[in-house]
């Protein structure tokens, strides 16, 4: 199997599959791309790859940034990859590259071919109006330059020139289809999952990769076969009818940010909150659910929008309660051999909810808390449905159920929603760790629900 | 002059953008049949170890060879010799014992994992409370004072004791350390490493193999970022990397992942102070006493320099009549804290201005104020005995920056803004910055370039300098064009390498641009002397200038400066100078504490405002308006970007980065997710940055002065707006918070002001 590299059809080398793209491309004498941490949260490695535009526009192509770092080289049988390499020409630098440069924008230069690729895809992103969106280089990481001149750079950064790169978007973009090769698979169908996984102990499934590499990269571990979900046309529905939303376990977080237009407030706030764009452009749902992570924040909001999961395995797929799913640190209904179809959250959806993240940096950081209440009220202002969950205070992901049974039948005021507080400090026991203080975590608990109050309260005033 | 004085990209700038830029790991394949090295790490923070077997390593595939000792003296520290490459003592958590090398990555770290250490494991010191207990030091406690500071306490109207934790920071150079080692075609051991330092590098790698540094050729490409954390720990990867080539004949690479890095470097080191001070109801600081606890780990380091400055930089820009300073070099098992921009002067400069900020909410006062009435005026000398040259400069920059960034209406705003809200808060300072120039052993302060023109006019300059981003590249080529007076495309900036220029010092303290543009301006000026003596023959005429690639006469003529260096090359006249620079008056005693240790000082001053959530401790940056004093800039977009990026790096460290050790002496904030630098997030809404005008420096290159370090400093205002928001939630009082100020610690300093 083949891939597009800068435009050139090139052979898939063979060997370790756990090789990462990066560091082929660099042993290739393509050192543009750095490593600065090998785990997705630097983009000093940033590379583009062209992946199809929207699932309604599949005949039309987008650049979608990625780590280099967190792509396993199997993976990209039959893609089209771009690399900094790429973008300079004999005509000279590319506007975006020429907009870094001459304003100061890069002072050691290491991370800068990580900004030029996240920012170059910004400025060919199709439907872009005025300047490029600072924002798409959220996942790229400068120790020099404090990003002031790179974020004006970015600002001075209009429409995409008519050249060869805009060309390409209006081609067709390759897709993931089956695939196969020494110790990594990419099938097309669940039953075929299933059987390989029962074939050979030890295999692991992966999706985006952006925790499985890093368990590769940073913990050294090796696995005798991986088998991708990519190809899986199941994992990436998204449906939404009058009484439910179902999102295919597969789908990046971008992939289903950017078509759900009528996302409740919460999942808007979540989306940005959620690692990096980097990141968000690969990771999964069902892999941020599936690693059983008391730190994943998609967990506490789906927990607080009752959400359940399709799980499908050997034996049949089956729907459970996300609430039912979470069993202990890291451990999860998930069988030998079963995998996360999708996940569906019913509607209609609770008019009061939102959704907070406390971590040391505000954004692409891991939280120390996060929270996601979803109270729905009838006329009258009582509460009808409640929904209080969170991530990191205890070994899973949790609900406070003895406060949301508390709440159901209360008036939403602030009497009640300083009992709910009282109840989750007593219902919840948090740990000390680097990210935060038992204490600090247990104050959390409470504070957010206050300022969910406080803030709700004061939007209706 | 066309160059010096024009903002100019970045030297590399197309390099970077394009990826073209080389650092050493990308050479890594144009040398065939390259080594990997990869450590066996201790488990124990201290023990002793007690044998080691390393044959298990070489029945792992790809293995190639184990290093267990070294033909010289297997130490890389940089003064005393505390630093062993093998040792028989392990000092921290994951200290390299024994290097394996093979063909693959991979294959070096299953090397490494075989072999088998035994250790017999003692007790750690790991926190700076019990090293301190322990009475656990590197060296005797270093002091400095001036007056009888317990004294005049005792007699002032107001006096306060307290406690400031500073925690440390670690460098996240994004470039991790790296080295490539390989014997030359002549005898010798050539070197690619990421170093501030070559000839220190050199001096190292001499040492383990025994050799004279003649043999020994270190050079420097660029750095992908250094901050300090490359001025002497990128030696031992060297020194390493050379022994295995040594060894084993091949070319070596050593280069530390991020975690590695991470967990064997050196960082900012973290500070406990202890402090007195006494002072007028006016807010006059009268007396001042401080114990200031470096956290400065298993090795010496540079860590005595590193508290001499910040004993240096106690004062800030206060003039305290009484002062009684003590500096403890506080040796724990944990990694050895290095220089880090600004290289103790934050940490010293984080006390004095914690307790004005304590002075003010005892009286009543702005902090504002306080800080006013307190600065140095013309005339004053240090605690030190130096005179504190240009003093008005801080009174200057505190009224001018104070005037732009509309203080005064802000602090009424926030006030009514503050006064409306119940659980967001917002807070304002201003700080200022006085930061001394030179390297404070004062025999560092020399510098060596080599400039060659070629018969074509075309032009290569070496120096001792090396390029970490901080445009020491970019400014030099714009001395040097404007020294020899050619177009800055006819100059190329060669890579620094030991062969060139001997015996330099690091790139650090801020001098770089100092001590070699003043070389690099002094070997040009010595062709362009013996230049000149053939153009005025050629053009027959008295004077002449040279200037944009042209010479011309008083009296019209003109000739091209190929042309000319062609004639003098005809006439058999040398076309390469060797230039030399030494900073003139600098002098300190160490055993009495005075002298004059700095040439001069670097002005500056930052208001912040920031607003705080109450529910949570978060924090924004709202405003950042800055006056820096750069002298005559060099290159502003270069300054510029010293200015803004040494701010957002202060602002990191007094926020958000926190290192976090575990009971074991682990480092727990040891990757890229634990550990976090500042990101978008943490880029104020409002960024004005200004230049100080009129502001010349005579006696320094083209009347420039340094910009590395000091604006990391102008981040103090960051954590005094907090402080000040802080106090908004509640009746006046102290506002306690250690440092960095995270979340977490605003939210419990808001919860103790709040009842």
């Amino acid at each position: 199997m083949d891939f597009i590299l800068n435009g050139r059809k090139t052979q898939l080398p063979e060997g370790d599959p756990q090789t990462t793209l990066l560091d082929w491309l660099r042993a290739e004498g393509l050192t543009g791309s750095k490593e600065g941490c090998a785990e997705g949260e630097c983009g000093a490695c940033t590379v583009l790859l062209v992946r199809p535009r929207t699932a309604e526009k599949k005949t039309l192509s987008q650049y979608v940034p990625m780590n280099s770092c967190l792509l396993m080289l199997p993976m990209l049988a039959g893609q089209e990859v771009f690399t900094v390499e790429a973008l300079a020409t004999t005509a000279g630098m590319c506007e975006v590259q020429r907009a870094i440069a001459e304003g100061g924008g890069s002072q050691c230069g290491y991370c800068t071919p990580g900004f030029v690729m996240s920012l170059f895809a910004e400025q060919y992103r199709p439907g872009r109006v005025g300047p490029c969106d600072p924002h798409s280089m959220g996942g790229n990481l400068c120790r020099c330059t404090g990003y002031r001149p790179i974020q004006d750079a970015a600002l001075s950064i209009g429409p995409a020139p008519d050249d060869a790169f805009r060309a390409r978007l209006d081609q067709p973009a390759p897709t993931a289809i089956p695939f196969a090769s020494k110790r990594f698979h990419r099938p097309g169908t669940l039953a075929e999952c299933f059987q390989l996984m029962a074939a050979n102990p030890g295999a692991r499934y992966v999706a985006g990769a952006t925790d499985v590499a890093v368990e590769s990269n940073l913990r050294d571990l090796r696995w005798p076969l991986l088998i991708s979900t990519e190809a899986l046309v199941e994992l990436q529905v998204f449906t939404e009818t009058t009484g439910q939303i179902e999102i295919g376990a597969g789908l990046s977080l971008s992939e289903i940010e950017s078509p759900w237009l009528t996302a409740p407030r919460a999942f808007k706030e979540w989306f940005p909150l959620f690692a990096s764009p980097l990141v968000r452009n690969r990771a999964t749902l069902g892999g941020n659910l599936a690693t059983g992570s008391p730190i994943g924040d998609a967990a506490p909001l789906l927990l607080a929008f009752d959400a359940s999961l399709t799980i499908a395995g050997p034996s049949g797929r089956r729907q459970v309660k996300l609430s039912d799913f979470f069993l202990a640190y890291r451990k999860t209904l998930l069988a030998p051999g079963q995998l996360i179809v999708s996940i569906t959250i019913p509607k209609p959806f609770p008019q009061l909810a939102r959704f907070f993240k406390v971590a040391k940096r505000q954004l692409d950081d891991i939280s120390t808390v996060a929270a996601c209440f979803a109270l729905a009220c009838n006329a009258a202002g009582q509460i009808e449905r409640a929904g209080i969950a969170y991530g990191g205070v205890a070994a899973t992901p949790v609900r406070v159920t003895a406060a949301e049974q508390w709440l159901v039948g209360k008036q939403w005021n602030q009497k009640s929603m300083e009992q709910a507080q009282t109840i989750v400090a007593t219902a919840l026991k948090p740990l000390d760790d680097h990210r935060g203080s038992a204490a600090y975590r247990l104050a959390m608990t409470q504070s957010l629900l206050a300022k969910f109050w406080h803030e709700q309260s004061e939007a209706t005033a | 002059m066309s160059n010096v004085g024009q903002p100019q990209p970045h030297e590399s700038a197309r390099g970077h953008v394009t990826g073209e830029a080389l650092y050493t790991n990308d050479l890594l394949n144009r040398f065939p049949g390259v080594l990997h090295a990869w450590p066996v790490m201790s488990p124990h923070a201290h023990a002793t170890v007690t044998a080691i077997d390393v044959i298990p390593a070489l029945t792992i595939p790809g293995v190639i060879a184990t290093l267990t000792e070294a033909p010289g003296e297997a130490d890389s520290g940089p003064n005393r010799h505390d630093e062993p490459l093998f040792p028989t003592e392990i000092l921290f958590y994951s200290q390299p014992v024994v290097w394996v090398l093979a063909e693959t990555l991979e294959a070096a770290r299953l090397g490494a994992a075989a072999v088998n250490v035994t250790y017999n494991q003692l007790p750690a010191l790991v926190t700076l409370d019990d090293a301190i207990a322990a009475d656990s030091l590197h060296s005797p406690p270093l002091r400095m004072n001036r007056g009888d500071a317990t004294e005049a306490i005792a007699a002032c109207t107001h006096k306060l004791t307290g406690e400031l934790r500073i925690g440390g920071q670690e460098h996240f150079y994004l470039e991790t350390q790296c080295a490539l080692a390989w014997l030359d075609e002549s005898g010798g051991v050539s070197l690619h490493c990421s170093t501030q330092h070559p000839s220190e590098t050199q001096e190292i790698v001499a040492r383990v193999l025994g050799w004279p540094k003649n043999r020994v050729i270190v050079e420097c490409l660029r750095m992908g970022g250094a901050f300090g954390g490359k001025e002497v720990q990128a030696n031992c990867w060297a020194a390493v990397a050379a022994l295995g080539a040594l060894k084993t004949g091949r070319p070596v690479s050593v280069r530390l992942p991020r975690k590695l890095d991470m967990i064997l470097t050196g960082k900012r080191h973290p500070f406990l102070a202890k402090f007195e001070a006494g002072f007028s109801s006016q807010g006059k600081i009268e007396a001042a006493k401080m114990s200031l606890y470096a956290d400065a780990g298993w090795s010496l380091d540079l860590s005595e320099p590193i508290v001499w400055r910040a004993m240096f930089h106690a004062d800030n820009c206060y003039n305290i009549p009484a002062i009684d300073l003590t500096g403890y070099v506080v040796k724990t098992h944990k990694t050895s804290q290095t220089a880090f921009r600004g290289f103790g002067g934050p940490q010293g400069m984080l006390v004095i201005e914690d307790i004005a900020d304590r002075i003010a909410r005892t009286l009543g006062l702005a902090p504002e104020v306080v800080r006013e009435r307190n600065f140095y005026r013309e005339g004053d000398v240090t605690h030190y005995g130096q005179p504190v040259k240009d003093a008005a400069r801080i009174s200057r920059i505190w009224a001018e920056l104070k005037e732009s960034s509309e203080f005064a209406a802000r602090r009424t705003a926030i006030s009514d803004f503050n006064s409306r809200h119940r659980h967001t808060k917002r807070g304002i300072a201003i700080t200022s910055v006085k930061f001394g120039i030179s390297f404070t052993a004062t025999m560092f302060n020399q510098a060596g370039a080599m400039v060659l023109i070629y018969r074509d006019g075309s032009v290569q300059v070496n120096h001792g300098g090396t390029e970490m981003g901080q445009g020491l590249q970019t400014k030099i080529r714009q001395i040097a064009a404007d020294g020899l007076g050619v177009e800055a495309s006819a100059i190329r900036l060669m890579p620094t390498r030991t062969d060139k220029v001997p015996n330099t010092s690091a790139t650090a303290a801020s001098a770089g641009s100092d001590l070699n543009g003043a070389a690099v301006l002094d070997a040009c000026r010595k062709l362009q002397s013996a230049l000149t003596t053939v153009a005025v023959e050629l053009l027959k005429c008295a004077t002449v200038k040279f200037e944009n690639g042209e010479v011309h006469g008083d009296n019209g003529a003109v000739i091209a400066f190929a042309k000319l260096v062609e004639s003098a090359y005809r006439q058999r006249l040398p076309l390469f100078a060797s230039g030399y620079y030494r900073t003139p008056e600098i002098h300190y005693d160490p055993a009495t504490g005075q002298g004059r240790p700095f040439f001069y000082y670097a002005y500056g001053a930052a208001v912040s405002e920031v607003e705080l959530d109450g529910f949570t401790g978060a924090m924004r940056l709202r405003r950042v308006d800055i006056l820096e004093d750069c002298g005559q800039s060099l290159s502003p977009l270069v300054d510029r970007g010293q200015i803004e990026g040494g701010f957002i790096q202060g602002a990191g460290w007094l926020t958000l980065e926190e290192l976090v050790w575990d009971a074991k002496g682990r480092l727990a904030t040891n990757s890229a997710s634990t550990y976090k630098l500042p990101s978008w997030a943490e880029l104020p809404e409002v960024f004005n940055v200004k230049m100080l005008e009129r502001a010349a420096e005579p006696g320094v290159v083209f009347g420039s002065k340094a910009v590395g370090e000091p604006p990391l400093m102008l981040a103090i205002s960051v954590r005094e707006a907090i402080r000040d928001a802080i106090a908004a939630f509640g009746a006046p009082r102290l506002i306690e918070i250690d440092s960095p100020a995270t979340p977490e610690r605003i939210y419990f300093a808001i919860e103790r002001i709040r009842n």
